[in-house]
């Protein structure tokens, strides 16, 4: 197994042990290859979240579940392959329901940082929102298949004394989830489900009361850094006399985004020598007084106004921005889609811990906009142009992303800008 | 119901499922509490097991369960007009089971009967060429207690073409026997050489050189060798292997035994899928009679140290099971799923040993080399295509069934040897396979001149595309369909896609979602709310799931649809709207009905 051979990844030679993995191999040489199913420690490699698929010989194959031979020839970061691996993992955001703001596991989540290191803004496919089980049964556990991967790690490294299996794949296709065996469970120490925790690459294998423990910043994945704020001096010399004109609104959202907007502090005062709001919750305008060069949508849709607002906003602005997780893929709004909608009146106005003592009715007037089946994210209605992720977007994170489009230029974010949460 | 001993051998498992779905008519808490404790497995891995075979149920599927064929041959046929008339006869509906559970109904994807549509499946009899009339017919006799067996069809092998007799090597009586005396002169490594010269490649549709395959096989020091027939023909369209059973089963057990004694095998399975149950008591009565004549087991003819056993395997539905190393876990009782490929079966197959798994067609043709001779052999058919091909032929033409043909008949001929009077699209190789359009009607049936597959995709003006595939081959696993002008393409696509998705095995993200998603835009096109870019998606996701899919399914998956894309490009672009910046597809009134009702229910209860 010592035998040295020679490999060419990317047009670059290298010396690497004969059989060893490909993954590692390159690793070794500097060269990271995603992966998520693939873990440190485990030889067997079960090549199913297909992350790290590279080209070998021509051929596109994973990179987990090749062992590396003499004359190699291995292509990693074509621009062809970035896409694919690319591609993987917002399928995988899109199959499941990864609410980063309200996971567990957001700051340790391997999925979570792999869309930062690939610049994920928003998946290219619809989000699926299907209704997966949430299994609290166990005593220990629970089993949150809305956010699992299916990359089986679980299924095969988590075993009973006995050699049983704990965790099982059942049904197939689109169905297939995980399901845990309570009874094997049960006989589990508390380090080995601790142990099942941690090998799950994102948050669907929780045990309870054992999350949260560390703080934000010092998580898992967390950058600190010195955040600087765009210059606006740039913005002020390309245009002197007429002002960029940008609008804003807030559909099924918090506002949250909009309060961190404003937390740029005096730097707005700078910005509105050189941007003029529009139609905004800033200005309070209500109606579209001109055309504008950007509008920045945050909230998805979840009632016939949002709908109609974000049409108009399509209509009346050349750049459409979406800014924060709810307007890119509904974020916590959506997370009704999986309760009926008259079940989700109901907890709201009738039977809710929060609702009025006696209250026995619904609200509805003919003014009141109509609650829609779902909660949308704004691209599956009209055309969005950009994408700023976050729960909310960080300050800088939203006027560097403005202005580089407002100055036509490619825009670099920072990992520590850049959050899901 | 079987007593099983402790621990007993997993590979019984899906033997002892069987044995329970077909007394029980369902698999129930307290059966899985004693198999999981019989085979010490835990209680989630069988239900794991259970639930991705979609012919075992977990519910009662009734006394009498019915499977009717949803793919597209079917519903070309009468499938609309079968369905209604099942669903009213029995007043449930598809998926269903009658209140007394004397009848359950559930759709299945195709059962190896494209030439007799619409077929359906009752308790694995076949029933054929159904009308609304017939279905009528065959429920009151149900009801009235008539036997089953009675009722049923036994399909009809429909051999419509052999070459010259000279030519034929197929389908032409077979004598028992006749192939195991060569053995007597013969060295098993004498056997390898002799199929490697024929250049006999898998039938299946892999076209994997079977002499090398056998080679790697004897090589491997394992000291345990296994050979698997597969027989799960779950590729739409393709019923060959159902013929060759059914018509040539000696061919097949001798062929297997020779399989079994070039690579050093000792015991044998045909892996047979579920759908061909009917076919499960002729091979075995055949392989009974092959041991009574000492043609399989010890000392095989006389022969000392030929050791052959052989025995039938049933799948439980799952195409991906014609995969081989899914078809290896599924025969160990686990779920279909496919594996890495570290390892080849050749190296690391059945229970770890080296195993080779070959096409029925593959092992048929194999008895026929070694008694007409490896010359006779290679001068019929191509260079690279030696000998004939069977292929399974339906839609729209007026001949469907089996042909045995040549390798290199042109496919106009073909066309006109079927009497497809009208052709416009055809699914050559299945759902995995492609489409082809009047461009490749000159082009030959054979392996001649194959192109790495991406390079079609750079022929994107058809004078060029014919030009550059005229001298191309067009090599076959043997599924033919063919459409006419009249029938929907869209529809047709979404029928494979519909297929995939419910075939996937869930195991890698590509296919499982990726076809899921790629059945949506279909109803999107078909629905008329896309524009050219949800066209430019598709073809960007496809391409997508065809590098990075896990196994050959999903990998090949696309194909049909990339391939329409390429050659039917104004039947689409029928369909397409104006590029707009506005989704077509959310539609505001049916995102607020729900609300509306909600309402309105609200509103009356005040009054």
């Amino acid at each position: 197994m010592n035998k040295l051979v020679n490999i060419t990844i990317d047009g670059q030679k290298y010396h690497v042990q004969e059989g060893k993995n490909l993954v590692d191999a390159a690793k070794e040489n500097g060269i990271y290859i995603p992966t998520l199913c693939h873990f440190h420690g485990v030889d067997h490699s079960l090549g199913t979240c297909r992350i790290c698929t590279v080209e070998v010989n021509g051929k596109t194959t994973t990179s987990c579940t090749t062992k590396v031979h003499e004359g190699m020839q291995i292509e990693v970061n074509t621009s062809e392959l970035q896409n694919t691996r690319k591609a993987l993992i917002e399928m995988l955001y899109a199959e499941g329901n990864h609410f980063c703001p309200s996971c567990e596991k957001s700051g340790n989540c391997d999925m979570q940082n792999l869309g930062y290191d690939m610049g994920i803004t928003v998946s290219r496919f619809p989000h699926v929102y299907s209704n997966k089980v949430v299994d609290f049964n166990s005593d220990r556990m629970i089993m949150e298949s809305n956010r699992c991967i299916l990359c089986k790690r679980c299924v095969e490294e988590v075993k009973t004394k006995e050699g049983k299996n704990v965790f099982s794949f059942v049904k197939r296709g689109v169905n297939t989830r995980v399901q845990i065996d309570y009874e094997e469970e049960a006989k589990l120490t508390d380090a080995e489900a601790i142990h099942a925790m941690n090998l799950c690459p994102v948050g669907a294998i929780l045990v309870k009361g054992m999350v949260y423990e560390q703080p934000f910043g010092n998580r898992k994945y967390d950058f600190s850094g010195d955040l600087k704020l765009p210059d606006v001096e740039e913005l002020r010399l390309k245009r002197q006399k007429n002002k960029y004109i940008v609008a804003t609104t807030s559909l099924a959202g918090c506002f949250g985004c909009h309060m961190s907007l404003l937390d740029i502090d005096t730097a707005i005062i700078d910005i509105l020598e050189v941007v003029e709001f529009n139609k905004s919750p800033l200005t309070d305008i209500k109606k579209f007084s001109k055309h504008c060069d950007v509008g920045l949508i945050e909230g998805g849709c979840c009632n016939s106004e949002n709908i109609e607002v974000l049409k108009e906003f399509r209509k009346k602005c050349d750049i459409l921005i979406a800014f924060g997780e709810c307007a890119i893929m509904g974020g916590i709004p959506a997370m009704r889609n999986f309760v009926p909608l008259k079940e989700c009146l109901e907890e709201a106005y009738v039977h809710g811990l929060t609702s009025e003592i006696g209250a026995n009715t619904i609200p509805n007037h003919e003014d009141i906009p109509k609650l829609l089946d779902n909660v949308y994210p704004c691209n599956e209605i009209v055309k969005i142009d950009y994408h700023i992720p976050g729960c909310p977007p960080n300050a800088n994170h939203i006027w560097k992303v403005v202005k580089n489009i407002l100055l036509n230029e490619e825009s670099t974010v920072s990992h520590e800008e850049f959050k899901y949460d | 119901m079987k007593t099983f001993t402790n621990n007993s051998p997993r590979t019984s498992l899906m033997g002892v499922l069987w044995d329970i779905q077909k007394k029980r008519r369902y698999i129930g808490h307290d059966d899985m509490t004693k198999i999981s404790k019989t085979f010490n497995i835990s209680r989630m891995e069988l239900e794991g097991v259970i639930s991705f075979y979609h012919f075992y149920h977990r519910k009662h599927a009734g006394k009498y369960t019915i499977y009717l064929n949803n793919s597209i041959i079917s519903k070309h046929k009468d499938f609309m007009a079968v369905r209604t008339a099942f669903e009213n006869e029995l007043g449930i509906k598809i998926g269903q089971v009658t209140e007394d559970q004397l009848f359950g109904l559930f759709e299945t994807s195709c059962i190896g009967l494209s030439d007799q549509e619409t077929s359906a499946l009752i308790n694995f009899r076949a029933f054929t060429d159904l009308t609304p009339d017939k279905v009528k017919q065959i429920i009151s006799d149900l009801r009235e207690g008539k036997s089953l067996e009675a009722l049923s069809d036994y399909p009809r092998n429909n051999i419509r073409y052999t070459p010259p007799p000279e030519k034929t090597i197929f389908l032409k009586p077979f004598m028992r026997g006749s192939v195991m005396n060569i053995l007597k002169h013969k060295s098993p490594q004498e056997i390898i050489d002799l199929v490697k010269d024929s250049k006999l490649k898998g039938r299946g549709g892999a076209f994997f050189p079977t002499g090398m395959k056998w080679q790697f096989c004897r090589d491997n020091k394992g000291t345990q060798k296994y050979l698997i027939c597969n027989a799960d023909e779950g590729e739409p369209g393709t019923f060959k292997d159902r013929v060759l059973m059914d018509s040539l089963t000696d061919l097949l057990i001798e062929g297997m035994a020779i399989s079994g004694y070039a690579i050093g095998a000792t015991k044998g399975f045909i892996y047979l899928r579920a759908e061909y149950f009917y076919l499960k008591d002729k091979l075995e009565n055949t392989i009974k009679e092959y041991y009574d004549a000492g043609l399989l087991g010890q000392n095989i003819n006389g022969i000392d140290g030929f050791n052959f056993d052989l025995s039938v395997y049933m799948g439980a539905g799952a195409y991906v099971c014609g995969e081989e190393t899914a078809l290896i876990a599924s025969m160990e009782g686990k779920r279909g799923e496919p594996t890495t490929k570290e390892h080849f079966p050749v190296e690391k197959g059945f229970l770890g040993m080296p195993t080779v798994v070959n096409n029925v067609e593959t092992l048929c043709a194999v008895p026929r080399i070694l008694e007409m001779g490896v010359d006779k052999y290679l001068a019929i058919g191509t260079n690279a295509t030696p000998g004939t091909k069977l292929m399974s032929v339906s839609g729209d033409c007026n001949k469907p069934g089996i042909y045995e043909i040549e390798w290199g008949m042109k496919m106009k001929d073909f066309l006109d040897l079927i009497e497809a009077d009208d052709p416009h699209f055809i699914l050559y190789n299945g759902f995995a396979g492609e489409c082809l359009s009047s461009q490749d009607f000159d082009r030959e049936i054979s392996g001649e001149n194959l192109l790495a597959e991406h390079i079609q995709f750079d022929y994107r003006d058809p004078i060029e595309y014919a030009r550059k595939m005229s001298a191309v081959g067009l090599r076959s696993g043997g599924s033919f369909m063919v459409f006419n002008k009249n029938r929907n393409l869209m529809a047709i696509l979404k029928n494979i896609s519909d297929f995939f998705v419910a075939e996937s095995c869930g195991i890698c993200v590509p296919c499982r979602t990726g076809n899921f998603l790629l059945n949506k835009k279909i109803n999107k096109i078909m629905l008329r709310h896309a524009d050219d870019h949800d066209v430019t998606e598709i073809e960007e996701w496809s391409s997508i799931i065809k590098q990075s899919s896990r196994c050959g399914l999903g990998k090949t998956s696309t194909n049909c649809l990339l391939t329409a894309m390429l050659k039917f490009p104004d039947e689409f672009k029928e369909y397409l709207n104006a590029r707009s910046d506005i989704n077509h597809a959310f539609n505001l009134e049916k995102a607020v009905s729900n609300y509306n009702l909600i309402i309105e229910e609200i509103e009356t209860s005040y009054e």
